[in-house]
């Protein structure tokens, strides 16, 4: 539990997001181009990370999923910021030993002709510490 | 030398929670003047005036001062108390040891000592206190309501009906407001027509009641009782007291393409119109920007077919000036735009429609004839989907919207919904809301008949996203329940726009002195206990124009402002406020500061004679104030350089005395 707390503490300051603010509406959710990949959806990210239930969402592929395009942030009506929380998670879970999502090692096999070099850069970015 | 009484009051917890009131009824008896202290439960109760009454008596008390909650809540009540004990009411000084005390901290020990210095200030300004002697002031018999929706209607009829004239000034060419538009009312879904306009009529044909239509207050001088208010009657180019209302005008007139307010621009109207058949007054009136005969002098053509020679193209703008005791302000609501909102597609779509429009939409004499009909292409819509509060419960770190519910979009959407399947068997409806809010009686009753009787879909979670694709709307959402993200394909989208105060409603405050909210909802005198006057005496508030509310709350307000204006009225005189400002003339320079600064009018200049040391005599130049006029405001007070200006019940002694008290 005191762990669950630390984590809630740090996904709060990673991102500067006020769960509280939330009046559960799902607008963010109704609202998300990648909602069918998920397993945990924006609106649950806010609720989860409320109730400190951070660990699952660590686990989860979800965080992965989210392509960061801020459409929940803009649309939120009360200015929570759900995408915010999702990196802040993504982050605080790369940032544990080993667990970089993205090595160097990988880049040879993910290179094609299509794959902008600019995608690399920002998955080396947003996926290693 | 005063003899000071001191009365602490606990205020149950509110007080005695926080600070230590026998420590400051103790430690306010050994201040100058102070011959009495003591301390009780609550201090405005019988018993505890009884102890201020009994205490004036035995100890010979020349004034006293109250360690209670803030003077705006009590300070009347004490004055009486004085009063019935035979003391001077302006003797009673208030120190708030509630409000800025015991309720902004959380310790005893800083609680207790702010208490003591703010009953300090106060013994320190009751010494220097002097009796004072409220004037009368007359009371014009008259009223103004300013805004001819619902709410001035009601507000008006009520007050005429207790023999007093008013006057209402309305915007619009008509009375009416924003119910004239609707289609039916919840939650009995009686025509809205069927019941308002008879009260227009009622107001048409009642001796005591003016209506000034297209016409605004331009200015308003003068206070409680004797308000001074120049009306802006517009130019319509129609002779009111002429025209029959016949419409032939409104038939030939060659500017077809104007669009219609009254259907919120979904059909046209012609440069002379009446805004709708039950219109009052029924009369035409000429828009000034589309009129060709106005702007090119080329037309004539409705001046030509007027039977009755009401058409006056050379007509101006008029400016009346009349008196009121009071003043009602119902200027009522507007729904916000919806500019802000793209994701829901309003301006790239015909068919993403606000709530309003669809009244119009389904009403009778609205453009469709009451057929529900789709705005682009006149098809029958098979799918509607309705989003609830947009724009309404915003953050404001979301930049867009209002923070507060709008309050009445939850029933007239289930009013909507309901009526649609009633009638059309054949539609899929559905809501997506995020709180389904029915307080009210039958309300909630109404909406379970919407789910249950009429089955119409109600889906908890929001709509992200509405994208017009090959003449269908694209509607993407959320379904909480269900966890799942929903693509409906929509023919009509409406959205629950939130309302906000009609724009007028802003200035009218400025030249009422009447305080607003940050949302420019006008503020009432207490939230609780008078919800229905503005903190400025004399004025008072009907209807939206104070909060959202709905049909029977506003008329239930309209009754309530209209009772309080009828008290008013029904006084020949009112006591004055004695706290004014007063001139020493030997101070003054002359130099007319204090007239520049006075936002009342309060004050004149003199010549005047003065008899100089040496026996010759000088005329001089010198202030002068309208105790009648003058409100008490202090601005001059602080302007005058010469310190001739003091306000009484307030001089700049009583004042340095409290700042003394509090830095000893």
């Amino acid at each position: 539990m005191a762990d669950n707390k630390k984590l809630k503490e740090d996904v709060l300051a990673i991102s500067g997001v006020n769960v509280r603010k939330c009046m559960k509406c799902g607008k963010c959710s109704g609202t998300c181009p990648s909602y069918g990949e998920m397993e945990y959806h924006p609106h649950q990210f806010v609720s989860m990370v409320e109730s400190g239930d951070i660990e699952k969402l660590m686990q989860s592929e979800s965080i992965y999923k989210c392509l960061s395009c801020m459409a929940c942030v803009e649309r939120c009506p009360r200015g929570v910021e759900p995408g915010k929380l999702v990196e802040a998670i993504r982050l605080i879970s790369i940032r544990r030993k080993d667990a970089n999502r993205l090595t160097p090692d990988r880049i040879s096999e993910l290179l094609d002709e299509d794959m902008p070099q600019q995608a690399l850069v920002t998955a080396f970015r947003k996926y290693t510490k | 030398m005063q003899r000071i009484g001191v009365f602490v009051c606990h205020c149950g917890t509110n007080i005695a929670g926080t600070v230590d009131v026998a420590a400051v009824s103790e430690a306010l008896k050994n201040e100058p003047g102070v011959v009495y202290s003591t301390n009780y439960q609550y201090m405005c109760s019988q018993a505890g005036q009884d102890i201020i009454k009994n205490a004036i008596a035995e100890h010979g008390l020349t004034g006293i001062v109250v360690c209670s909650c803030s003077p705006r809540m009590h300070e009347a009540t004490f004055r009486k108390t004085a009063a019935a004990a035979g003391l001077n009411s302006y003797m009673v000084e208030i120190a708030n040891i509630r409000e800025q005390c015991s309720w902004v901290h959380k310790d005893m020990k800083t609680g207790t000592e702010k208490a003591i210095i703010l009953g300090k200030a106060a013994v320190a300004k009751v010494n220097l206190n002097a009796p004072l002697t409220p004037g009368e002031s007359p009371v014009t018999k008259r009223a103004l309501v300013i805004g001819g929706g619902i709410a001035g209607i009601q507000t008006a009829l009520d007050i005429a009906d207790a023999g007093f004239p008013v006057d209402i000034v309305e915007t619009k060419p008509t009375i009416g407001g924003k119910m004239a538009q609707l289609d039916k009312t919840f939650p009995t879904l009686d025509c809205a027509a069927c019941i308002l306009t008879p009260k227009m009529v009622d107001v048409a044909q009642n001796d005591k009641i003016r209506i000034f239509s297209y016409s605004e207050v331009t200015d308003v001088k003068g206070f409680v009782g004797n308000f001074d208010v120049t009306i802006k009657r517009r130019a319509r180019y129609v002779k009111e007291d002429v025209c029959t209302g016949c419409g032939a005008c409104t038939e030939k007139c060659p500017q077809k393409k104007i669009p219609n307010e009254f259907n919120l621009g979904m059909d046209n109207r012609r440069a002379i119109y009446i805004p709708f058949a039950q219109a009052v007054p029924k009369v035409a009136t000429i828009d000034l920007d589309h009129c060709n005969m106005l702007k090119n002098g080329k037309c004539g053509v409705c001046a030509k077919v007027c039977a009755a020679g009401a058409i006056d193209y050379n007509a101006k703008d008029e400016y009346i000036e009349e008196k009121y005791g009071a003043i009602v302000a119902a200027t009522g609501f507007n729904p916000i735009s919806m500019d802000k909102f793209d994701e829901f597609a309003y301006s790239q779509s015909k068919d993403v429609i606000t709530s309003l429009e669809f009244e119009r939409l389904t009403n009778a004499a609205g453009p469709t004839g009451g057929k529900l009909l789709r705005p682009s292409d006149g098809e029958h819509p098979r799918t509607i989907v309705f989003v609830q509060c947009v724009g309404s419960r915003c953050d404001s770190c979301a930049q867009k919207g209002k923070e507060y519910c709008s309050k009445i979009c939850c029933m007239y959407t289930a009013k909507h919904a309901m009526l649609t399947r009633d009638k059309y068997p054949d539609t899929d409806v559905y809501v997506f809301y995020i709180d389904v809010r029915t307080p009210g009686k039958n309300f909630d009753e109404f909406y379970r008949r919407a789910v249950e009787e009429y089955g119409v879909h109600y889906i908890k979670g929001m709509v992200g996203k509405v994208s017009p694709e090959g003449g269908k709307l694209m509607v993407q959402a959320s379904d909480l329940i269900d966890n799942k993200q929903l693509r409906i394909e929509a023919d009509l989208v409406v959205l629950a726009a939130a309302i906000e105060p009609d724009r007028s409603a802003r200035p009218l405050a400025t030249m009422l002195t009447a305080s607003m909210d940050t949302n420019d909802f006008f503020t009432e005198a207490h939230p609780k206990l008078r919800p229905v006057e503005s903190p400025t005496a004399g004025v008072f508030l009907s209807g939206t124009c104070q909060g959202p509310k709905d049909i029977p709350e506003t008329v239930a307000q309209a009754g309530a402002a209209a009772s309080k204006v009828i008290g008013l009225l029904a006084k020949d005189k009112l006591m004055g406020n004695p706290c004014v400002a007063h001139s020493d003339e030997n101070m003054c320079n002359g130099c007319s500061t204090c007239e520049n600064v006075c936002p009342y009018g309060a004050i004149t200049y003199e010549e005047k004679e003065f008899r100089m040391p040496d026996r010759t005599t000088r005329i001089r130049r010198v202030a002068r104030v309208n105790e009648a006029v003058c409100q008490g405001c202090g601005c001059c007070t602080v302007a005058c350089m010469s310190g001739a200006m003091n306000l009484k019940g307030f001089k700049n002694e009583q004042i340095l005395a409290e700042v003394d008290a509090i830095c000893r």
